[in-house]
């Protein structure tokens, strides 16, 4: 199988300046008296990472272990300071459903936002418009104000709209939670069904059971490292019992 | 994806060129053609995202407000009367049919001002969404440049209703207007480039900005007319671009001239070498902005 996301030896940054300094009032001033001092803080630390397409890759690891800005640098949301990123593929990000929807705009208006949003043309996005709407069932409401519309039905939508792209490679914030249990079943079967077709699909969850149940690989994250990366029932094992250890020796500390 | 595709991309070879020749996008952090050719040519693929975007704001504008669109046409002429009344009966301006003379500076600087405005106030929500998701953040500015022209074009109109009302010739020269529009477009692309580069990493120049557009507007010929400058301040005329985009957009509409070329080839190398210098400054900053923020 070729490799749809290969990451080598990719470190990133951030730049943390040691106090805020957001306006360019507060910037001049501090330069000038040489006060400007950053931190640099390695959210990702030399990752060397293959997975090959049609793969079912979980991200496992504790708050800030690096999971997300991962995703990112996959994502090309943010340029690695060191190494190489390559990816193959259209990427469906379905890490915040909804992101730039517009209250005031319908359904429909917001869907060919959504679409555009997404890198696609006005002519491709109206043409899947209605496999859309229907899919996400919401014919009834999509002419009124998405301001109107619930958040589950919002998030059904962008869900829809995420997916009906045939996307290559999906991203999916374990956090995720579309709608009632119904439609949540209906999310799983559509990426079931994109996994079955070949495509790449990478979880990011703290949930080892969720990681077991939807995975075949998966990848503990600690500090910017990969620390472990093998089969998902050992790698999600081996974290289940390092974190009950850590959670008494915290329970022990206190 | 039709059973066709699906299959190249199963058999998608090793190589990333081959699978680039397959049609499947392809990211490279290291095989990457210099920054500004390449935000260039992502614009153009998320071209119709810009379209989107101008939508969205005109419509996000309108939907809840009774007269909609004809906003835009009412704005400039009320704004129009009440400077009218102040320049003419206070100041006994000898500017002959001053009406026409001010509307066709105003419209015209509002086109410029709100670019640009809009393109600095746009950075959080813009650095916010693109922070999540790919978008070429130049997208956002050439949406706020969309959106400005398009109310250029709506702001005619009641120029046209003044022109009629006042009996002013409808000159044929105003089939030079396009070529003036589309010099100031591409200075207000610049400038727009370089505000929100700078506003995406200090807050403060949105404040900041609006004072400077304020002022700018009052040292730039719109509301009197540039004779009335005594010589000695004359160089603050010549000094300022706007000086020399006004004109060539006025001169069609009021005088019934086309600018001369002097004039006009000047203009557009001044705003040809704006637009190249915010577009290599934008670039150059723009993998910076993902942590700015």
């Amino acid at each position: 199988m070729p490799a749809a996301i290969r990451l080598e030896k990719v470190t990133l940054r951030y730049r943390i300046p040691r106090e805020r300094i957001g306006s360019l009032k507060e910037y001049a001033i501090r330069r000038l008296k040489r006060q400007v001092a950053y931190d640099d803080f390695e959210a990702l630390h030399a990752i060397d990472l293959s997975v090959s397409a049609g793969e079912r890759v979980g991200l496992i690891g504790r708050n800030g272990a690096g999971k997300s800005t991962l995703f990112r640098v996959i994502s090309r949301v943010l340029p690695p300071a060191e190494g190489r990123v390559y990816v193959a593929g259209r990427i469906a990000p379905i890490l915040e459903l909804g992101l730039g929807f517009h209250g005031e705009l319908t359904g429909r208006e917001n869907v060919m936002l959504q679409g555009a949003l997404l890198g696609f043309s006005r002519a491709e996005t109206r043409r899947r418009l209605d496999r859309i709407v229907e899919w996400a069932e919401l014919q009834d409401f999509i002419d009124a104000p998405i301001r109107t519309f619930s958040t589950g039905m919002a998030a059904r939508l962008a869900f829809a709209v995420a997916t009906d792209v045939d996307p290559d490679i999906l991203l999916v914030d374990e956090a995720l939670s579309v709608g009632d249990e119904k439609f949540q079943r209906k999310c799983h079967e559509r990426m079931e069904g994109l996994v079955a077709r070949g495509k790449t699909f990478m979880l990011v969850s703290h949930s080892p059971s969720q990681i077991r149940d939807n995975c075949e690989r998966v990848l503990w994250l600690h500090h910017g490292r990969i620390v472990l990366d093998g089969p998902a029932e050992a790698v999600a094992d081996a974290y289940h019992q390092w974190s009950l250890g850590e959670t008494d020796a915290v329970g022990s500390g206190l | 994806m039709s059973r066709e595709t699906e299959a190249v991309s199963r058999e998608a070879p090793r190589a990333p060129v081959s699978a680039a020749a397959a049609g499947v996008p392809v990211y490279d952090s290291e095989r990457r053609r210099a920054q500004w050719i390449e935000e260039a040519a992502n614009l153009w693929q998320y071209r119709g995202l810009v379209h989107e975007l101008v939508i969205r704001d005109i419509k996000v504008r309108y939907k809840r407000s009774v007269l909609g669109v004809l906003w835009t046409m009412l704005a400039p002429l009320l704004n129009m009367v009440a400077l009218t009344l102040v320049f003419s009966v206070l100041f006994k301006q000898a500017i002959q049919n001053y009406p026409v003379y001010f509307m066709a500076g105003s419209i015209f600087w509002a086109f410029f001002a709100q670019t640009t405005s809009t393109a600095a106030q746009q950075t959080l929500g813009s650095n916010e969404m693109a922070k999540r998701m790919y978008v070429p953040r130049s997208a956002f500015i050439a949406s706020a440049l969309g959106g400005g022209l398009v109310n250029l074009v709506l702001s005619l109109v009641p120029l046209i209703v003044i022109l009629i009302v006042t009996g002013f010739p409808l000159h044929a020269t105003w089939a030079f207007l396009p070529v003036s529009v589309f010099i100031v477009a591409l200075f207000t692309a610049g400038v727009s480039l370089i505000l929100f580069t700078v506003a995406s990493r200090f807050a403060d120049i949105k404040e900041m900005y609006l004072v400077i557009v304020q002022t700018w507007f009052f040292l730039t010929p719109i509301v009197y007319h540039p004779s009335i400058v005594p010589p000695k301040y004359r160089f603050a005329l010549w000094a300022n671009p706007m000086y020399y985009f006004v004109q060539t957009f006025r001169a069609p509409i009021y005088d019934g001239v086309i600018p001369g070329a002097g004039l006009v080839l000047g203009s557009f190398a001044l705003a040809v070498a704006v637009l190249v210098t915010g577009w290599v400054f934008f670039c150059h900053r723009r993998d910076d902005m993902a942590y700015w923020s």
